[in-house]
């Protein structure tokens, strides 16, 4: 059933591209697609990261936050720094951003507050910290050291580097959420938390490593983003946590936890990438992009109540086949 | 008739369990009143009556909405649209009142636009059994963006003479239109769910919504009725904001969803369901709106208050918490 | 047999919650290639026993050994490593995920760098279930099994670990007669293995047939313990309730009035077909049957719960249509339901809060709640039902499983209903609240009311009954009048087994 849904959003996907390709050949053109994706590329990978944490039951609606407190710091210690090696940088990123997770995660398993609450609060924490770290002002791209900005555009084999770097993500998702314990865990723990306890699962922990790992993508996001427009502020990201979960949520993944598919919630991601791009070159005003993205999520859960729902016990049923 | 001497108890109503100073309510009236008093020691601004009636533009708005919220929080449901229903409403007056629409005709539409927004979130949540959280995601983006299109980059500024009133108006001395309004709602929201059938089905419904019906409850009826009020009361701060600030920009109310909630969980309003008041939420309201003035008065930025507005929202959870934690290892 | 060192031996566990001694001081052990039957009324520590076994809990006190090796099991993980499994009353699995998944969740076959191997678990997977003698598919989502084949996972999860130890918790609870043979064999072929099996149940005529040790506990104490051969049911129940039971119930027989509920040809599309039956003023109608065989159902279409799909429902010659419960209410039927946590009580609210919740117009001035008519209304039914609790603004989900019952009769009382649906009355409630149920049962019918109970337990519906409705597979297996009437004939009808005898 899931992999049908996957595919069939996959196809829809597909059919949209091949419509606005119709009206508009240059949008499919391998360049523009290409684009596309690398345009993409920060929300896929918080989609993915995302749906962890909505597959053991909670929400975080910090990860914008998270990205503009990240990125402010990190494109001040480039400023500070400019000989500090990129590499490094991004580990930061990615340091700064777990810790923040960390956090979340750490007031959900240890002192038990329901996750909308935490990450409502951090949200304004954390986006007020980066007004505070970055004195109010903007860090913009002559502060910052060439490497620095250019390094999620060198190309490699003809993609760039910000493009690798999701599918990087999307591969360890894909490997880790099927492959290890602790990526099975997130699905049991959302899945039935009573069970999961029964089989040596401790919920708690599990919700807290998920906000870790979506932490850390979202410090990794805060560089990403700094770099994609060259500047960093208060104001990055503003409102981007609604697109993360949107995406998800187009993508199948159950806000009851326990229900989520990484082909879903890339698709998710890439089908508001399209819809993004493609509203401009079909000459529909940008204006409508919300309105259009608040429709999709509406239609695709509405779609996907159809599916979810439970049936009976089906005794007559039970009965001839006996 | 009934004064006789009282049949033998045998179960009595309650017990007294004391303790009355460990109610929310109370905890958070003292916060209210230390900010108060530290203030108006800290800045010889504060305790001046124009300034304080100011100071209750930054609660009245949002209030109104927040009673709604509370409604709807203790029912086991959210929504997030809130502030996209302000916008859309607003929209709806601007465009109303550049058709020439008077104070009166502009007040109708604003209201019923958030009526029929808070309309359609009950009916998808009610008849799609999509969880509320998801639909008002989906609405917030969708009942904004309906502004953009109409609007994109444009303003709406002609708004009628007469319509300033709800915004900028005063009943009497400095107690404006909006502020005499919220004590009003805040009496008639309060009397509503703690004295009257409906208000106690409400806590049915948010303790055990299948125990509620199986009950004979009509449990999809109030939730839907729930909605409606949020995007009544949605409508009625639309009509405030706009009379206020007399423009209207799809940006109109960004991030009011957030503040309403947070007022209405700082009112000790449990945000899985079943249990809060709405003195809480009064309270909440005018400590946050204390605190706002009180850094207001020392030059503090928005920004930066909402970093105090956050802890506060995970401070006063999460204190309680670990304090009744730590008391208990230390008993131990 | 006794000879031998005990596979598992635990003494003087206790354990305690806040306010409540769930376990003082019980002892229990477990033999290779033997079946121990634990038995006790419900709170009586079973299950809370089952959960320090399997790391659930820890006990305050106590010690656990295995084959004489004193062992502590501080989580779930560690009590599946040293070999002790179990499957529990209420099915734990994950639904989302596949039935592979469920057997080697906690435990899973890694292969290289630590990643999941789901191909040996696959293979591993098919090999438990053909051992089982089970055809399924490990592939298969477990939300697309029927109950009696996710209990099967649930053993097949117990057996991907080389268990020592394997319990069962109420296993046949939810399985039809066919697959209860099955589950047998399945014990035997564990015990032939030589595992030591800890059987918990309710039901006597299982635990004489496949039981060889028996232990009972009652209140959070071991009170007994010996070889079943050697035991007789009487004194088993003597042991569990600490007296004899009279199983004499409080049948009062009333002048029958006239017809006041009809039901026609009520269908559903997937649950039941083809029910008609009538009820009188002043009778109970007993419903009898297997779990799964449609009858709560049935309840909550006439409820309002769940739509039928056809048929016709007379209220006093009076058709009627009930769409939702707030109907059925209005119309004077009530219903208490089987899952009293889950859709009776609501258990944070108030005792008074509950039991007004369906007749706030009763206590209403002008459309304020009047809180001493409220108060009123509420004691006059807990007082009627003799309530145990310290006020009535005591919480509802602090009183014991009895009392919480009657609140949710009581709640119904105080609408003054014309019928009255009890599904499982007293299943999970002690003794006396059992008795004090049963008796107001009859004073309930003495006072008009008609009253329609499903039960599973026989001497319940053949004490309490006039007449009893027999329901096998979603359909009406008959229809049997009081006199005359045996426990062999409800079964042979519930079972199917109707033809097999007349042969």
């Amino acid at each position: 059933m899931r992999l049908n849904r996957d595919a069939l959003f996959g196809a829809l996907v597909f059919v949209l591209i091949a419509v606005v390709g119709v009206i508009r050949p240059s949008f499919v053109w391998p360049q523009n697609l290409v684009g596309l994706f690398n345009d993409t590329a920060v929300l896929v990978m918080l989609a993915l990261a995302q749906m962890t944490v909505i597959l053991t039951k909670c929400i975080d609606l910090s990860v914008a936050a998270n990205i503009a407190l990240t990125g402010v710091l990190v494109s001040e210690a480039n400023a500070a720094f400019p000989g500090v090696p990129v590499p490094l940088i991004m580990l930061l990123a990615a340091g700064i951003g777990l810790l923040l997770g960390a956090f979340n995660g750490a007031m959900v398993w240890l002192v038990g507050i329901p996750s909308i609450v935490v990450t409502l609060g951090t949200l304004s924490i954390y986006r007020g910290l980066a007004f505070v770290a970055s004195g109010g002002t903007s860090i913009v791209g002559h502060q910052m050291s060439p490497a620095f900005i250019s390094l999620p555009r060198e190309e490699l084999l003809g993609l760039p580097m910000m493009s690798w770097f999701a599918i990087v993500v999307i591969a360890i998702f894909a490997v880790a959420l099927r492959g290890t314990r602790t990526g099975r865990a997130f699905y049991a723990a959302g899945g039935n938390p009573t069970a999961a306890v029964y089989t040596g699962i401790d919920v708690g922990r599990t919700q807290f490593v998920a906000f870790c790992v979506s932490g850390t993508v979202a410090g990794f996001c805060g560089y990403l983003w700094a770099t994609r427009f060259s500047i960093a502020n208060v104001d990055m990201a503003n409102g981007f946590e609604l697109d993360v979960i949107a995406s998800c949520v187009i993508g199948g993944v159950s806000i009851s936890g326990g229900i989520g598919t990484v082909a879903g919630a890339v698709l998710g991601a890439i089908f508001f990438g399209v819809v993004r791009n493609a509203l401009p070159v079909v000459y529909i005003s940008p204006f409508w992009q919300l309105a259009v993205s608040g429709g999709a999520i509406l239609a695709a859960v509405i779609i996907n109540s159809g599916r979810e729902k439970r049936a009976g016990r089906l005794i007559l049923k039970e009965a001839a086949a006996s | 008739m009934n004064a006789e001497a009282p049949a033998p108890r045998v179960i009595p109503d309650r017990i007294a369990t004391g303790g009355w100073w460990r109610r929310w309510e109370v905890i958070l009236l003292a916060v209210a009143v230390v900010i108060f008093i530290y203030n108006s020691f800290a800045s010889p601004y504060f305790l001046n009556a124009y300034n304080l009636s100011d100071a209750t533009f930054n609660f009245t708005e949002k209030a109104p909405i927040a009673f709604a919220m509370a409604f709807l929080i203790i029912a086991g449901e959210i929504d997030l649209s809130v502030a996209s229903i302000i916008a859309l409403s607003s929209t709806a007056m601007g465009a109303a009142a550049t058709a020439g629409a008077g104070p009166a005709v502009l007040v109708v539409t604003g209201i019923a636009v958030g009526i029929a927004a808070g309309a359609f979130n009950g009916f998808v949540v009610t008849y799609f059994r999509i969880p509320s959280i998801v639909t008002t995601i989906g609405t917030m983006s969708l009942f904004r963006g309906i502004s953009y299109v109409v609007l994109g980059d444009q303003v709406y500024r002609k708004y009628p003479p007469g319509f300033d009133y709800f915004g900028q108006g005063y009943v009497f001395w400095v107690f404006s239109f909006e502020f005499v309004l919220f004590l009003v709602l805040a009496v008639v929201f309060a009397v509503v769910l703690h004295l009257t059938t409906f208000g106690r089905r409400v806590y049915a419904i948010g303790n055990n919504p299948v125990a509620a019906q199986f009950s004979g409850v009509r449990v999809d009826r109030i939730r839907f009725l729930l909605f409606m009020l949020t995007g009544l009361m949605s409508g009625v701060a639309s009509v405030l904001l706009t009379s206020r600030i007399a423009s209207t920009r799809p940006t109109i109310a960004t991030g009011f969803e957030l503040e309403v909630v947070t007022m209405v969980v700082l009112g000790g309003v449990n945000i899985l369901g079943g249990s809060g008041t709405i003195v809480g939420v009064v309270i909440a309201a005018f400590v946050m709106g204390l605190l706002t003035f009180g850094f207001g008065l020392f030059n503090v930025p928005g920004i930066v208050q909402s970093i105090f507005i956050g802890a506060l929202l995970i401070g006063v959870i999460a204190l309680p918490i670990v304090g009744g934690k730590i008391a208990r290892r230390w008993r131990a | 047999m006794t000879s031998t060192t005990p596979a598992l031996e635990a003494t003087g566990i206790s354990k305690s919650f806040p306010g409540v001694k769930a376990l003082e001081n019980v002892e229990l052990r477990l033999y290779p290639g033997t079946v121990t039957a634990l038995i006790g009324e419900n709170g009586a520590g079973k299950s809370t026993l089952v959960k320090i076994l399997t790391g659930v809990y820890t006990p305050d006190s106590g010690s656990i050994a295995l084959n004489g090796t004193s062992i502590v099991i501080p989580d779930a993980e560690s009590a599946f490593r040293q070999g002790i499994t179990a499957t529990h009353q209420e099915t734990v699995l994950f639904d989302e995920l596949t039935v592979m998944e469920n057997i080697f969740l906690g435990h899973p076959i890694t292969g290289r760098f630590g990643l999941l191997d789901w191909r040996a678990m696959r293979a591993r997977a098919r090999e438990i279930l053909a051992e089982l003698e089970v055809d399924l598919d490990p592939d298969m989502r477990l939300r697309d099994l029927a109950i009696a084949r996710k209990h099967l996972v649930a053993i097949a999860r117990a057996l991907s670990i080389d268990a020592r130890i394997v319990i069962m918790d109420e296993p046949t609870a939810s399985l039809s007669h066919k697959e209860v043979e099955e589950l047998y064999s399945i014990v035997g072929k564990l015990k032939r293995e030589g595992k030591a099996i800890l059987f918990i149940s309710h039901k006597f005529e299982e635990i004489f047939r496949i039981a060889d040790e028996y232990a009972v506990f009652r209140d959070g104490r071991s009170v007994g313990s010996g070889r079943v051969a050697e035991a007789t049911a009487s004194r088993l129940i003597s042991l569990m309730v600490g007296r004899t039971v009279d199983q004499v119930f409080p049948k009062v027989r009333v002048p029958l009035g006239e017809t006041v509920f009809a039901v026609e040809d009520l269908s559903h599309p997937t649950e039941f077909a083809d029910i008609s039956f009538s009820l009188q003023k002043g009778e109970i109608l007993g419903f009898y049957g297997l779990v799964g065989s449609g009858r709560s159902e049935i309840m909550q279409a006439l409820f309002g719960v769940t739509r039928p799909s056809a048929g016709r429902i007379a209220l006093s010659g009076k058709a009627i249509t009930i769409r939702k419960p707030a109907d059925a209410v209005d119309a004077g039927i009530v219903y208490v339901p089987e899952e009293r946590q889950r859709a009776g009580a609501i258990l944070p609210l108030p005792v008074f809060e509950n039991m007004t919740l369906p007749s706030l117009h009763r206590i209403t001035r002008r459309g304020f709640l009047d809180l001493a008519r409220e108060f009123d209304l509420a004691r006059k039914y807990a007082t009627r039902l003799d309530l145990r609790a310290s006020s009535l603004s005591q919480e509802v989900g602090t009183l014991s499983g009895g009392n919480q019952q009657k609140v949710v009769i009581g709640k119904w009382l105080a609408t003054e209903p014309r019928v009255i649906i009890l599904d499982e009355p007293t299943k999970g409630i002690d003794v006396g609240s059992k008795a004090a149920v049963h008796a107001f049962m009859g004073e309930l019918v003495a006072q008009g009311l008609a009253v329609i109970m499903v039960s599973s337990e026989l001497p319940e519906i053949l004490g309490m009954s006039d007449r009893v409705v027999v329901m096998r597979e979603g359909r009406m297996a008959g229809v049997f009048e009081r006199a005359g009437l045996t426990a062999e004939t409800l079964v042979a009808a519930a079972t199917g087994n109707v033809a097999v005898e007349a042969a």
